[in-house]
């Protein structure tokens, strides 16, 4: 297990360090020029080249990667080049507000997909579970960007139970969450539903029908357990999908977490920023899914760690 | 499956068995619908997609409602939306085939190459994918195109770029496993050439997933490249496409809605369609799946 533990998070660090130095590279080739950003559309050549100088932009590409991440190291994630903050400041100020948003998501995701998904199995086949299937191919169909507007126009244009964006009280997280909740929801739901037929399907199934048990206690205490542990590996895995989502649903409903600060970064090339959340994202990614890796064998101990 | 005659006698069953599906045929009966839409769009097309037409506003200046003259309604700039959508769904079309197309490419190479031949070589490879999969793909992808001032291709790369990786694993996994099965084995002792092997044995056998990931693909590649237009940093007005008219139209959403959701029901319908004959198309062309739902 130590073993185990020690190989995986030394790989987690190399993946992390080939997406810090894949993410520089990029950001050092691209056409776009903070510089100009910075200094602003009527300064001077000479302006320009003092800016450059002073951020240390006309070092060669090593030089700067390695001044970075000898920065990172110490946790340091260097200033943002508009907002003269730090950037770890800026991240760590914003993060709360994201954590939040993904646990009221991961919430309504499971809550609908779970339950649509076991609706679906115990009623293979019938009318009820092919309309379940075919809502949760929609939600699996639909941008995010049409579904938060969607649920802005109906709940809080419309009916005017929900702000229409911003933060700070429980009804503020409702929309935001329920946007991400749903589009997740339908992977639940298929992964749910095949799992416990799946389960259902078993002998020992049969020996607890056979026994007389009631058909709640069989599905609940039987079949559930077993037929929920590909489902909760996932939740490990969506957090990579939640990283993405997260930069539009923010910015459409005005919610103050890391990705409207991506997105604000992105559109001005401020380049410390950019690098920040995207190893953020990236260690989240990798944490995920070492956590669905670690939990599995606890859940079902046919499952070794290899 | 193993014998040359399988995989002659398979297209044409599996087409049966997929025409067969209530969901696929309606799925690809959307797809003939948008695509037949793209493709005669300069004919069906009651107006010029970026004509600015005077009587496309009311007397205040505001987009008119769908129903009368404008099918669907006009746009703030007093353009016809059903012109708009009829031209955009060839921008989704192209980008989604284009992009889906070099993704698979991409993700097939890599996975055969590292399934396959193992070694340092697979091992590299693989590791790589990984690193991709731990990037934040949408992030990823809307920093490339923010940063680029996309075209249309551009778009089309970066979406390109950011979903090879899925594929490679999958076939990675698949070719891993045919490489080590006796017909493979028995392959080699009768002395046929590593090329011989790939493409006429390996090769055959992955069509299905790569048949059906394509399919996939098509819609995760719809739905990207609207989101990018939806953000401003995708393709460029006054093309249209589904994603830019909503970017455009948004901040006339609350009294102008069809301006968003008519192309939104656009964008939803057809991942839609393509996830549905996707996923049949996995039923039937997986025969571990058959005689399941």
């Amino acid at each position: 297990m130590a073993a185990y533990l020690i190989r995986r998070l030394v790989q987690s660090a190399l993946i992390l360090l080939g997406v810090s130095f894949i993410t520089f590279f990029l950001l050092y080739v691209l056409p776009a020029d903070p510089v100009r950003q910075i200094a602003g559309r009527s300064a001077t050549a000479e302006t320009v080249e003092n800016i450059r100088q002073q951020l240390g932009l006309d070092r060669p590409f090593v030089v700067q990667y390695a001044r970075y991440m000898g920065g990172l190291v110490q946790g340091d994630m260097g200033r943002s080049y508009l907002q003269k903050t730090q950037v770890a400041e800026l991240i760590w100020s914003r993060l709360p507000a994201t954590l939040l948003l993904m646990a009221g998501a991961i919430i309504c995701e499971l809550l609908l997909g779970l339950t649509m998904g076991i609706v679906a199995a115990l009623r293979r086949g019938r009318a009820l579970d092919q309309t379940l299937m075919i809502i949760s191919f929609v939600t699996v169909s639909a941008p995010q960007f049409v579904v938060s507007l969607l649920l802005l126009y109906v709940f809080a244009v419309r009916l005017g139970w929900f702000p229409i964006g911003g933060y700070g009280t429980f009804a503020h997280l409702v929309l935001p969450a329920l946007t991400l909740g749903i589009l997740g929801s339908g992977w639940y739901s298929r992964m749910m539903r095949s799992s416990m037929i799946d389960v259902l399907r078993a002998d020992y199934i049969r020996t607890a029908r056979a026994k007389g048990l009631t058909r709640a206690r069989i599905v609940l205490r039987h079949a559930l357990p077993n037929a929920i542990l590909p489902v909760i590996a996932m939740i490990g895995i969506d957090i990579g999908i939640f990283m993405g989502g997260i930069v539009v649903v923010e910015s459409v409903f005005g919610w103050p977490g890391i990705g409207q600060l991506a997105w604000q970064a992105i559109q001005r090339v401020d380049i410390p920023i950019i690098m920040g959340v995207t190893l953020v994202s990236a260690c989240a990614i990798v944490l995920g899914n070492l956590l669905a890796d670690l939990i599995a064998p606890l859940i079902d101990p046919r499952i070794r760690l290899r | 499956m193993t014998g040359p005659g399988a995989a002659d006698a398979a297209p044409a069953s599996a087409l049966a068995r997929l025409l067969r599906r209530k969901l696929a045929l309606a799925g690809l009966a959307i797809i003939l619908v948008v695509v037949g839409g793209a493709v005669f769009a300069p004919w069906i097309a009651p107006f010029d997609p970026n004509d600015q037409m005077f009587d496309g506003l009311t007397l205040e200046g505001a987009p008119m409602p769908p129903g009368g003259k404008f099918l669907m309604g006009t746009d703030l700039l007093g353009r016809d939306l059903f012109s708009r959508l009829l031209f955009g769904a060839r921008t989704s079309l192209v980008i989604g085939i284009a992009a889906n197309g070099l993704a698979l490419v991409i993700g097939t190479l890599v996975g055969i190459t590292a399934g396959f031949f193992r070694g340092w070589i697979g091992g590299i490879l693989m590791r790589f994918t990984d690193l991709m999969m731990a990037f934040p793909a949408l992030l990823l992808a809307i920093c490339l195109a923010a940063i680029f001032q996309p075209s249309l291709w551009i778009v089309a790369m970066v979406i390109a770029l950011v979903n090879w990786v899925q594929t490679a694993r999958v076939i990675f996994t698949e070719t891993s496993s045919l490489a080590t099965r006796d017909f493979i084995a028995a392959e080699r002792t009768l002395g046929a050439s590593t090329p011989r092997i790939l493409f006429r044995h390996i090769l055959p056998h992955l069509l299905p997933t790569i048949i059906v990931w394509g399919t996939l693909g098509i819609s995760t590649t719809v739905l990207l490249e609207a989101t990018l237009s939806f953000l401003g940093i995708g393709v460029r007005p006054p093309t249209p496409s589904w994603g830019n008219i909503i970017f455009e139209n948004q901040t006339y959403f609350q009294s102008a809605p069809w301006l968003v959701f008519i192309p939104g029901t656009a964008i939803i319908l057809l991942a839609l369609a393509f996830n549905l004959v996707g996923d049949a198309l996995r039923d039937v062309l997986d025969p571990t799946q058959r005689g399941r739902d």
